[in-house]
């Protein structure tokens, strides 16, 4: 299969990533990782008129921490980057835990975080990871540099906040403020597939005491589902089976799964509730695995 | 080096705009004109005319077209010639010297790896880059190196003791 035709420009520099994409129009898109776009050109759901390939833009590469702890991730990291880093092991259970679990590792290989939030896929499992961290996405266009709340960088299934001539250039996870634990957990039919369930738990603990809770589903709605009652259960004061009990209905709750090739509504819905558990039974136990 | 695409009906192919890359494959440095929708797949395939790459599903689910690039595997279904630009590309041509069967290609045979070998060319990539990076792999390690890469035929279990054989045979190369 062949994509249909298109003009390619590989840019050595933002700024003329920008300038292509701005006299580009709606017919021009980013490549970063291309493992999403690809597979969409050559079964022609996607036929832009010009690919813009920043893989020649320098120092998009890193993942790196400020010195207060703020995490950021640049437009070229690869998933692989992220699996394979220490830093990560170190001070970010729920995104280490993730790191393994997108695709398989030919598709870590090239495929990055950046263009996964910018694809928006319902099923993408650091959309998920992100917003309960309570990340946001930098971006830059003609008119300079903002920041968006992850949460509001998903605007649905398959669409973003950018506007067309933006370029996503980095996610921020802010610092934490306490101890950070969490975990992310995937329901998946066999290694590499896209998730059945997700479940994504961010939380910050003080003195024994939830500070900040973060809980993200994937799979499970027309995109990426916030299940900010879920965290609010647990907020401000230790977690107990009570207040896990409280947390694991509300995701449930704020699950809409639809019943496919992949399980039904009500097993989907069962197995929320089942990852909130296990996730904080095992009190942000750091390891994730498939389930 | 001059390429030739198949017909795809929906264009004339005078107006293709070709773009002018530099890469290496297998240690042969080469230039190419390529149109920017052509695939690495098929410029390995067609345009150098390397056929042990496979091309499976074509979907980018099955990892036959695995290659690597400057050392990773990656799937060559999924990646535009034109990124080949600059980059060196390794197919399974490049494993066996003039003489010598790489070690893979041996433990392949001496472990029964392979039935159909459609996927042995994929499955040697992938194993060759985690055995540059992890000598000494268990057998998880290598279930896991090699989960992108899908076979059909052998139901995994002689393709993971083939890896580890060949993992043997290497540190037992380098120690002699
Ligand atoms: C077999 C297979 C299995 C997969 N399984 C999973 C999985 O289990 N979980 C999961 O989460 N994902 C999965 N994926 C998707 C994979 O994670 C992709 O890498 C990811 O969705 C897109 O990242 P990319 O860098 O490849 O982006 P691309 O494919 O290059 O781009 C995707 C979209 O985002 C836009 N874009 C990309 N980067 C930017 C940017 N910096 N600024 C603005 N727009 C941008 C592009 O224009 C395009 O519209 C799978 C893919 C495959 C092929
Ligand atoms: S042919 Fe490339 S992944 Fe199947
Ligand atoms: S040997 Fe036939 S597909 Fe693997």
């Amino acid at each position: 299969m062949y994509p249909s035709r298109f003009r390619y420009e590989a840019p050595r520099s933002l700024e003329e990533a920008i300038r292509l994409l701005h006299e580009g129009g709606d017919e021009a898109k980013i490549m970063a990782g291309g493992q999403s776009l690809v597979p969409l050109m050559k079964l022609r759901f996607a036929s832009p008129e010009l690919i813009v390939d920043i893989n020649n833009v320098p120092g998009l590469d890193y993942h790196r921490a400020d010195p207060d702890g703020t995490l950021r991730v640049g437009a070229l990291c690869r998933h692989a980057d992220l699996e394979r880093s220490d830093l990560l092991k170190q001070a970010q259970p729920t995104m280490a835990a993730a790191a393994p679990l997108i695709a398989d590792p030919l598709v870590r290989n090239r495929g990055t975080l950046v263009g996964s939030l910018c694809h928006a896929d319902p099923q993408g499992d650091w959309a998920s990871v992100v917003v309960a961290l309570g990340g946001s996405v930098v971006a830059r266009g003609p008119g300079g540099r903002r920041a968006i709340p992850a949460a509001e960088f998903v605007t649905g299934p398959f669409e973003n906040a950018l506007a067309h001539d933006e370029i996503a250039v980095e996610a921020v996870i802010p610092a934490p403020v306490g101890t950070r634990s969490g975990g992310y957990l995937k329901l998946e039919r066999r290694v590499g597939d896209f998730a059945t369930v997700g479940v994504a738990v961010a939380l910050e603990t003080s003195d024994g005491s939830v500070t900040r809770a973060g809980i993200a589903l994937t799979g499970v709605g027309g995109s990426t589902i916030a299940a900010t009652q879920a965290a609010a259960a647990l907020m401000g004061g230790p977690l107990t089976p009570e207040s896990i009990e409280r947390a694991a209905e509300a995701a449930a709750e704020a699950a809409q799964p639809r019943s496919d090739h992949r399980g039904s509504a009500e097993y989907k819905r069962h197995m929320v509730r089942t990852f909130v558990v296990r996730l904080l039974s095992r009190d942000g136990a750091s390891v994730g695995k498939a389930a | 080096m001059t390429t030739v695409y198949d017909d795809v009906g929906d264009q004339a192919a005078g107006d293709v705009p070709m773009r002018r890359i530099a890469f290496t494959i297998n240690g042969a440095r080469k230039i190419a004109e390529v149109e920017p929708r052509l695939l690495l797949a098929h410029l390995i395939r067609r345009g150098v005319g390397l056929t042990g790459t496979h091309m499976g599903c074509d979907t980018t689910n099955c990892g036959a077209c695995t290659v690597l690039v400057d050392g990773k595997p990656i799937k060559s279904c999924t990646m535009l010639a034109v990124q080949a630009d600059g980059h060196e590309i390794t197919t399974v041509e490049g494993l066996a010297s003039a003489s010598e069967l790489h070690p893979l290609q041996e433990g392949f045979r001496a472990e029964h790896g392979l039935q159909c070998g459609f996927c042995t060319p994929g499955m040697m990539l992938a194993a060759k880059a985690l055995l540059d990076v992890n000598p000494d792999p268990t057998e998880e390690d290598v279930r896991w190196a090699l989960s992108g890469n899908l076979c059909r035929c052998t139901g995994y279990q002689n393709i993971v003791k083939s890896v580890l054989w060949a993992a043997a045979k290497l540190r037992s190369q380098s120690a002699g």
